[in-house]
């Protein structure tokens, strides 16, 4: 490590001032959006209807309301869409969630807007809806065909198998309960261009959608992200119909319209992570190896496609999780239903998927007695033949087996099992109990295209840098992060780089800030465009110096030095001569990921790029009268490579990590028998509060873990931690089944695993 | 029926408050030291009152229903979440929001030190309200226990942090606050 780098070196968030001193702006409190009218959603408010009459007269006359739009005011084209374009900006004939924007008011505030939604009148003749997977099943309403890997015959396997499991697993719908709702603001400006701010992960997208809506060419479209106040998934493909909404408005009225939503608005119509349903057959033999695999699962899509074919693809690609398994069949469908369509969300399907096989283990040691953390290590991916994925691609050094020997001493597993089981043995009404969690993760997204990133780096004259890359800051430490990568490719201090807000404007075309990505892709862009200003700065520092004007250079300590070390000149003076010697200061950088590849009709192929490991031992004590819980001790072993900023990385696991136990744990969406979402805020959609963090939290990055290929060695980090929480979930079936003591029998634990789940698990074993 | 149906639906979201029609009051506040008199309806809030009318955009609002704490502003030094006070309440009192905490020279407070320091922040959404709470916190106990913390910051959600280096943060500050006394 060069000594003035400040790569693989703790640093606080590039906006950590500004958070602390309430100076950061988010897209609502921008000097721009000072006079820009409010644009007010009216939700439809039935599953499934035919739209029979609109009344809007009223509300367009009430005080203070520039125009009340609907879907046939829309000027360009009505439908959007991250992969299809079947979703409607506003509803037209037909409603198809509860939830679904069917008007927009615009006006001089919140306040007129209320009052004018009061005085619209709605005729919507309501139709059958499809509002569960089971019925959308039933219904074959489905989007596309089944997507199937497969391997060997996982038939025979079963068949011959030393131990069947049976079994069927619902995984939760999940909300962002991103802090910062969804919010955009959109300018026209002179000559039929158009400025939009939105909160959104995937600026490129809302620049297209917009332009799309509008009817103008992308060129008259400019998006910018300030910085988002969470996103997680959320607004990687939902922001865009805010940004569509406020545009159409702003066009309208021919003056620049804001939209934020309420936590109620926001909770009613973005959808939440894919609700999955899987049914299972698992074959083990008398060692306690996976000898067959079959899974079939649904995910409700909801009521458009978003991004659903990739979510269900990660979820197929991650039923393995860490395991080599020999025959498999798996299956996965995307279902249609009336509901708000379900979307990324941190894991991207991965979650889901890896629930499965995590279910069919701890049901296999239940019922056979066996200690679930021995049947997970023993089926670990390792040597050929056992190192080939189910999509056939090579798990090539497999880190997990490191990661679960190291752990358990860090954790020391040993002298905490037998204390637990004295301690249970002793204890009438709290169990306690200790699980191991290990996760392999694939990186890169699995839709070759999207792995491609691109950067724009400016030197000025006085040697300060501008770096502007297509990623979007939504609190993941993302800008740190390139920050740090461009200070080190021109060897200057951090002070003198400033990372400028997103704009597709500066760097176009991108790919959403997504799939954990962000700073494999952006970190790679903007090393390609470091490298191009060097070359083209050494030659003028070199002529600075009296040297060859092809003589390899050192970019250090805000220098450029000969290698000997014998001369050098400082970065702003090389930059000043470039300058006066007619130099370009300013150049693009460009990145592919190579060797992504996947072939969906044979599930086969290499669609990820590396894949990311960790692993967690989880304690939990379980009150037996309550069904409360609590995370007493949490040891996690991450691999992030070679981490290019250790404390953002930290960040990232603690709070993947608990948003995952959120999922599993707390977070219940719950809707009425007539499809409406009932749980539209915090005081009844609960997600982990500081009380519900592990009382004690340790986290180690795995060390000697530098990955070739990526940018300083590094892996991403974003989504893998999430899955981590999976461990909670067998920890809490253990201290379920302490309470009767029984061996050789099953938890039946429905999720989330919330107190009242945990009572009836505790006590169907009661019987 | 239908036809009742999404209007009612829109009803939940939508409070009409005949705006037009309401009266306005005349208030006094003082807020990070600085004097206002201000106009205002009866039903509005005060993080409204702050964000919108006095341009403080620190103040966040997460969820209007008083149960994420993004609004958290101290009230004559107490906290309270702004989107459930109304602004005629507050009438000839003292509000101190995110942007007085730190000196007027610009000398931060050890708490927002210590949440840098600490990477207490990701998408710093929460955060103002997590330091206003936390100032509040220290203020009336300089040495709390780390169960403590959590307890104070029930009332404040975070998305990004897990919480872990918030509490650590704080705890840190109460420390290095304790160390400055001595
Ligand atoms: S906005 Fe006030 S508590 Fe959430
Ligand atoms: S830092 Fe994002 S909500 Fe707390």
């Amino acid at each position: 490590m060069r000594p003035t780098t400040p790569l693989h070196r703790p640093h606080p968030h590039e906006s950590a001032r500004l958070h602390v001193t309430g100076g950061a702006l988010y897209v609502d409190e921008l000097p721009e959006a000072r006079n820009a009218r409010i644009g007010l959603i009216v939700p439809a408010g039935v599953a499934h209807g035919r739209v029979v009459r609109i009344e809007r007269s009223r509300a367009e006359s009430a005080p203070g309301i520039d125009a009340v739009l609907l879907a046939s005011d829309i000027p360009g084209e009505a439908l959007i869409g991250p992969i299809a374009h079947d979703e409607p900006v506003l509803a037209g004939d037909e409603v198809r969630y509860a939830g679904q924007p069917i008007a927009l008011i615009v006006g001089e505030s919140l306040e007129a807007c209320r009052d004018a939604a009061g005085l619209m009148r709605f005729e919507i003749e309501e139709l059958p809806a499809t509002l569960s997977i089971a019925a959308a099943i039933a219904e074959e309403s489905f989007f596309g065909d089944p997507h199937i890997i497969r391997r060997g015959d996982v038939e025979a396997a079963l068949e011959s198998a030393q131990t069947r499991v049976e079994g069927e697993l619902s995984t939760p719908a999940q909300d962002h309960f991103y802090l910062e709702t969804q919010a955009a603001l959109a300018l026209p400006l002179e000559a039929g261009g158009w400025q939009i701010f939105s909160s959104s992960q995937n600026p490129t997208e809302v620049q297209q959608l917009v332009a799309r809506t509008l009817g103008v060419g992308r060129h008259r479209v400019v998006c910018d992200v300030p910085r988002m106040g969470g996103a997680f998934g959320g607004k990687e493909s939902q922001g865009a119909l805010f940004a569509c909404l406020a545009a159409i408005g702003a066009a309208r009225i021919g003056r620049p319209v804001k939209l934020r939503l309420t936590r109620r608005e926001d909770m009613a119509m973005t959808g939440p992570r894919h609700p999955f349903w899987s049914t299972y057959e698992a074959g083990f033999d008398r060692d306690g190896l996976i000898q067959a695999f079959k899974v079939a699962t649904y995910a409700d899509g909801g009521f458009s496609l978003d991004l659903s074919p990739a979510i269900l693809s990660r979820a197929l690609f991650h039923l393995d999780n860490s395991y080599y398994i020999p025959t498999l069949r798996f299956e996965g469908r995307i279902c249609r239903t009336h509901k708000p369509s379900t979307t990324a969300f941190r894991g991207f399907g991965g979650p889901q998927g890896m629930a499965v096989i995590e279910d069919a283990i701890n049901r296999f040691a239940e019922r056979t007695g066996r200690d679930p953390t021995s049947v997970r290590v023993r089926n670990f991916y390792g040597e050929a033949p056992r190192d080939r994925a189910p999509y056939h691609q090579r798990i090539p050094e497999p880190r997990l087996s490191r990661i679960h020997s190291e752990l358990s001493a860090d954790a020391e597993v040993e002298s905490r099992a037998s204390e637990i089981a004295v301690f249970n043995a002793g204890s009438l009404h709290v169990k306690r109990a200790l699980a191991f969690q290990p996760v392999k993760f694939g990186i890169a997204f699995t839709n070759r295209i999207l792995n491609q990133a691109g950067a724009l780096v400016h030197v000025y004259r006085d040697g300060t840098v501008q770096v502007n890359h297509g990623g979007t800051e939504m609190g993941q430490g993302l800008h740190t992060k390139m920050q740090v990568v461009c200070a080190d490719e021109l060897g200057i201090p951090l002070d003198n780089v400033r990372v400028m807000r997103t704009s597709t404007g500066k760097v176009p075309n991108t790919t959403p800030t997504a799939a954990s990505s962000g700073s494999d892709l952006n970190g790679q862009a903007i090393a390609d465009a470091c490298a191009k200003l060097r070359a083209r700065l050494g030659p003028v520092a070199a002529g600075m110096m009296g040297r060859a004007c092809d003589e390899d250079l050192c970019f250090e300590g805000d220098r450029i030095a000969t290698t000997d070390a014998e001369r050098s000149v400082p970065f702003h003076e090389v930059a000043m001569q470039a300058w006066l010697e007619r130099v370009s200061l300013s150049a693009t950088g460009y990145y592919a990921t190579p060797g992504i590849s996947y072939d969906i009709e044979a599930g086969r192929g290499c669609p990820f790029f590396y894949f990311a490991y960790g692993g967690a031992f989880v304690e939990v004590a379980l009150d037996g009268r309550t069904g409360r819980h609590r995370l007493l001790r949490v040891d996690i072993l991450h691999d992030v490579g070679n981490s290019l900023v250790p404390s953002i990385d930290r960040g990232q696991i603690e709070g993947g990590f608990l948003q995952g136990v959120g999922w599993l744990t707390c977070e219940e969406r719950i809707e009425s028998p007539d499809g409406r979402v009932v749980t539209l805020g915090p005081s009844t959609y609960k997600i982990p509060a500081a009380g519900d963090a592990p009382r004690e939290l340790r986290i180690r990055l795995l060390d000697r873990a530098g990955e070739s290929r990526t940018i300083g060695g590094s892996k991403a980090v974003g989504e893998p931690p999430f899955m981590l929480a999976l461990g909670v979930v067998t920890a809490l079936r253990q201290a379920v089944a302490a309470f009767d003591g029984r061996t050789a029998s099953e938890v039946e634990l429905r999720l989330p695993a919330t107190p009242e789940s945990l009572l009836r698990a505790i006590e169907t074993r009661a019987g | 029926m239908n036809f009742d149906a999404t209007n009612r639906w829109v009803g939940c979201f939508t409070q009409p408050a005949d705006a037009k029609q309401m009266k306005h009051h005349v208030i006094r506040i003082t807020v990070n030291g600085d004097r206002h008199t201000l106009a205002v309806a009866p039903h509005w809030t005060l993080v409204e009152v702050l964000r919108e009318h006095l341009r403080l955009t620190g103040t966040k609002h997460g969820c209007g229903t008083g149960d994420c704490g993004a609004c958290t502003v101290l009230l004559d030094g107490r906290s309270v979440n702004s989107c459930l006070t109304l602004a005629v309440e507050v009438d000839g009192r003292e509000i101190t929001t995110i942007e007085g905490i730190a000196s007027s020279g610009g000398e931060l407070h050890p708490v927002q030190d210590a949440f840098i320091a600490h990477g207490a922040t990701q998408c710093g959404f929460c955060t103002p309200g997590m330091v206003v709470s936390s100032v509040q916190l220290l203020a009336t106990n300089s040495r709390p226990e780390e169960q403590e913390i959590r307890h104070a910051l029930g009332g404040n959600l975070c998305r990004c942090t897990g919480y872990t280096k918030i509490v650590e943060a704080i705890a840190a500050a109460a420390t290095q606050g304790e160390e400055a006394e001595g």
